[in-house]
């Protein structure tokens, strides 16, 4: 192979490796992202059910029941509408009524929210960003409840 | 007043680095070796200083002097020793200190062990540093001072958050900002080299073991934070794709293709500009990194307070210097000498190849890790992109130079025979055929991809332990002779072997844990037993019981195999008592590589208490791989050439230039 030859071979192979990266890329981002959505924003677009989805907000005072084995369920709220979830499993140390919390999981049936992961907060003055986002929207949000 | 006296260093190491900036690369330009010389005590200063200041911040906690906001913020009086001493940089203001402090001593490093460098160089690199400690240390002075007093001074610490209250602390962040910050030197090798214009294979020489040292730290400094999340959240996972994680993975994966495009250049005088543009995005990246944790625009367990001022200031710094250091580099580098080109089958294009492979790899992380932040700046729509699409596009992406590691060492420079090559892999691959079988076999078929996990994994050990008996002549020669060749061999082919070892053990650890994982999830009352990998975990009961700053309900599960005990676990639930915050304390029984993994939840209504029971196959081996790893770049590190080979280049070099 001439000088050329190489130098455009090796430009070509990374081309390709390069394309393949990009159509990787897009396709996972078309197909595996998920979006967050308030309670609010469920009530008003339904989403289609098997469609993975973050659902963020406070957990509505006195809904939090410990069922059969490790099965919790409790309401997900941002005061203007509220979202039945299930959980099975052990919930975060930071879960509490009245907290924010992100759930993830799918919408079953009857509008109950099956979700498959509780995110755990790191500390007690944290609240996950699209929560106080989303209250803030709703115009309930207190500053005084992050220090 | 220590207090005071250490804010004052800070402000003096501040005007040091101001000097280091500017003094000796306008000596550099002029060719006056005076004011080149300020470099080397400038720097030497500016770590003093900054270390006087971390000694005083590290003072104020250990004896909690809560007249300073930030121990008041972030300790307690009854915190164990320990963590009032990793307190200093478990919180925003101490942790930059950190960073500055260990950018100073790496400034401090070059000044007394580059003495082999060309004048001009290293007054260069050492002003590019002082740039870097100029931008952070003005950074800590005007939106972060860790010396702020507050008044009246109060009685009682809010104490520090209580998941970081762990021996992890102490050993993490160090490690992670040796290996975030040590690539700096590269960056700053590469400016210089850009700002002179010329750069030859000398270069890489003496870059090599700055980059090789940022590596062994960010490899040992990830590998440590992964396994501190492991056991301190509870949730037996080890990666979770998290952005806060890429951050600190993507500087790796580059600086990881840099080490190898290191080797090309110092060999073979080529891919010059490609490695110069490496060491910019590693360091570009460790900004990155940097500003994401930092900053608050991610909220996470690092980001200690997101105050906005903050998050403009680093995007400013991070801006100034990706935008200039590119900006040079399109400037410059097409003035450049150009190194030769090579044949693709070679040892150099093997490189290239994994170069190819880290560097998309690395993009697809990159794009994962932002595109969630672009999209909520440009359109409000929030998103997160998790653990499917990383393993979807990382995946795949890293595979090929994971499959072709094993080539790279057994091909010959400039030419290379692939059949050559494979005639002597081939003893490998049906070694590995057999690995695949057995496990097939013990496993009952098992998933296939994770029987192709274990044999890809089984390929690259194999073929690490391969190239050292190739090297060796291993059974061709009589033992003796390999013996005397094993011992002659040079320290840094032991170090590719040991770090494309450690790899294997850290994908076969990864293959094992994902794919025979057990988990049991269940509520358990006293003298229950549960399952798990065909251990039996017997609940005996649980009781309260008090700490030095918590207290915590501690269940005893007695674990026995076939009737036989084999101790006992205690997972645990803590509250700390000054924050009111509860944390869950994973109980772990190492058995071989592989572990149990218990953690308890809540107490139920009924009684008895949710247990989280997991069984995790061969898991302590992806932090072994790291250690392994680690451990190569160690060996790499004390080859021959780089203590003995530089000064004599250095000089031809110096000569050549005049």
């Amino acid at each position: 192979m001439t000088r050329k030859q190489r130098r455009l071979s090796l430009i070509g192979i990374a081309g390709v490796v390069v394309a393949c990266a990009v159509g990787l890329i897009l396709y996972a981002l078309t197909d595996q992202i998920v979006f967050f959505q308030s309670p609010t924003d469920i009530a008003e677009h339904p989403v289609p059910p098997q469609q993975r989805i973050r659902l963020g907000g406070l957990v509505k005072e006195g809904t939090v029941v410990r069922g059969q084995g490790t099965t919790v369920t409790f309401t997900v709220t941002d005061t203007a509408n509220d979202v039945p979830v299930t959980f099975t499993g052990i919930l975060p140390d930071l879960f509490r009524e009245g907290q924010g919390v992100v759930v993830e999981g799918m919408l079953a049936a009857g509008g109950t929210f099956a979700a498959d992961t509780v995110l755990a907060k790191h500390d007690e003055n944290y609240m996950p960003k699209e929560v106080a986002d989303s209250l803030k929207k709703q115009g309930v949000w207190r500053d005084t409840e992050t220090n | 007043m220590i207090a005071e006296l250490g804010h004052y260093a800070l402000v003096l190491a501040f005007a040091l680095s101001l000097i280091q900036s500017v003094l000796p690369i306008w000596g550099s330009q002029r060719g006056d070796p005076r004011l080149m010389a300020v470099a080397s005590p400038a720097a030497a200063a500016q770590f003093l200083f900054v270390g006087l200041a971390f000694a005083a911040l590290t003072q104020a906690f250990v004896q909690s002097d809560f007249s300073l906001e930030l121990v008041w913020a972030n300790s307690h009086s009854t915190q164990p020793l320990i963590y009032k001493f990793t307190s200093v940089w478990g919180n925003h203001e101490g942790s930059m200190l950190l960073w500055a402090l260990i950018l100073a001593f790496f400034g401090a490093l070059v000044a007394a062990f580059g003495h082999n460098m060309p004048a001009t160089l290293k007054a260069n690199v050492l002003a590019v540093q002082g740039w870097i400690a100029a931008a952070f240390l003005l950074f800590i002075l005007t939106t972060s001072n860790p010396f702020a007093r507050i008044f009246p001074a109060p009685m009682e610490g809010q104490d520090l958050n209580p998941i970081l209250q762990d021996i992890g602390l102490a050993v993490h962040p160090p490690l992670l900002y040796l290996g975030y910050v040590g690539f700096s030197i590269a960056f700053a090798f590469a400016a210089a080299s850009l700002i002179e214009g010329r750069i030859d294979a000398a270069w890489a020489r003496w870059v090599r073991p700055w980059v090789l040292i940022a590596w062994i730290f960010l490899t040992l400094g990830i590998a440590m934070g992964s396994y501190w999340a492991y056991y301190e959240l509870g949730w037996g996972g080890w990666w979770f794709w998290d952005p806060v994680e890429n951050a600190s993975f993507m500087p790796w994966l580059t600086g990881s293709a840099l080490l190898h495009s290191a080797i090309v250049m110092e060999k073979r005088d080529a891919l010059k500009v490609w490695t110069i543009l490496l060491a910019i995005l590693t360091f570009s990246l460790s900004l990155l990194g940097t500003f994401l944790v930092r900053s608050g625009v991610l909220t996470s367990v690092h980001s200690f307070a997101s105050d906005p001022t903050r998050g403009v200031f680093i995007l400013l710094i991070l801006a100034t210097f990706i935008g200039g250091a590119f900006a040079l580099f399109a400037w410059r580098a097409p003035s450049l000498r150009r190194g030769g080109l090579f044949a693709p089958i070679s040892r150099e294009g093997a490189l290239v190849f994994n170069n190819l492979f880290l560097t998309a790899a690395c993009a697809a992380v990159l794009i994962g890790t932002l595109y969630p932040l672009a999209l909520e700046a440009t359109t409000g729509e929030k998103i997160s992109v998790g653990a499917p699409f990383f393993n979807m596009t990382f995946g795949p992406l890293i595979l090929p130079a994971l499959i072709v590691m094993p080539f790279g060492p057994f091909l010959a420079w400039k030419r290379g025979d692939i059949l050559a090559v494979a005639q002597r892999l081939a003893v490998v691959l049906g070694l590995v055929i057999l690995t695949a079988l057995i496990t097939a076999w013990a496993m009952d078929g098992g998933p296939l991809l994770a029987i192709l996990g274990i044999a890809l994994a089984a390929w690259m050990m194999i073929g690490a332990i391969a190239d050292i008996a190739s090297r060796i002549k291993l059974f061709r020669v009589p033992a003796g002779n390999s013996l005397r060749r094993a011992v002659g061999l040079p320290r840094s082919a032991w170090g590719t072997a040991f770090a494309h070892f450690g790899v294997g053990v850290t994908v076969l650890g990864i293959v094992t844990t994902s794919a025979w994982q057990l988990e049991n999830i269940r509520v358990m009352k006293e003298g229950e037993t549960a399952t798990i990998g065909g251990y039996e975990a017997t609940f005996l009961g649980s009781e309260g019981r008090a700490g030095p700053n918590y207290r915590e309900i501690a269940a005893r599960f007695r674990i026995a195999r076939d009737g036989r005990e084999l101790g006992v676990m205690t997972p645990s639930k803590r509250v700390y008592t000054a924050r009111g915050m509860p944390t869950s304390e994973a109980a772990i029984r190492s058995i071989g590589f592989s572990q149990i993994y218990l953690a308890i939840g809540d107490e139920m209504n009924a009684g008895g208490v949710a247990v989280r029971l997991y069984w995790k196959p061969l898991v302590l081996l992806v932090w072994l791989g790291c250690v392994v790893m680690a451990f190569g770049g160690l060996l790499s590190l004390s080859d021959r050439r780089l203590r003995v080979g530089a000064p004599t280049r250095a000089r031809r070099t110096v000569a050549a230039a005049e």
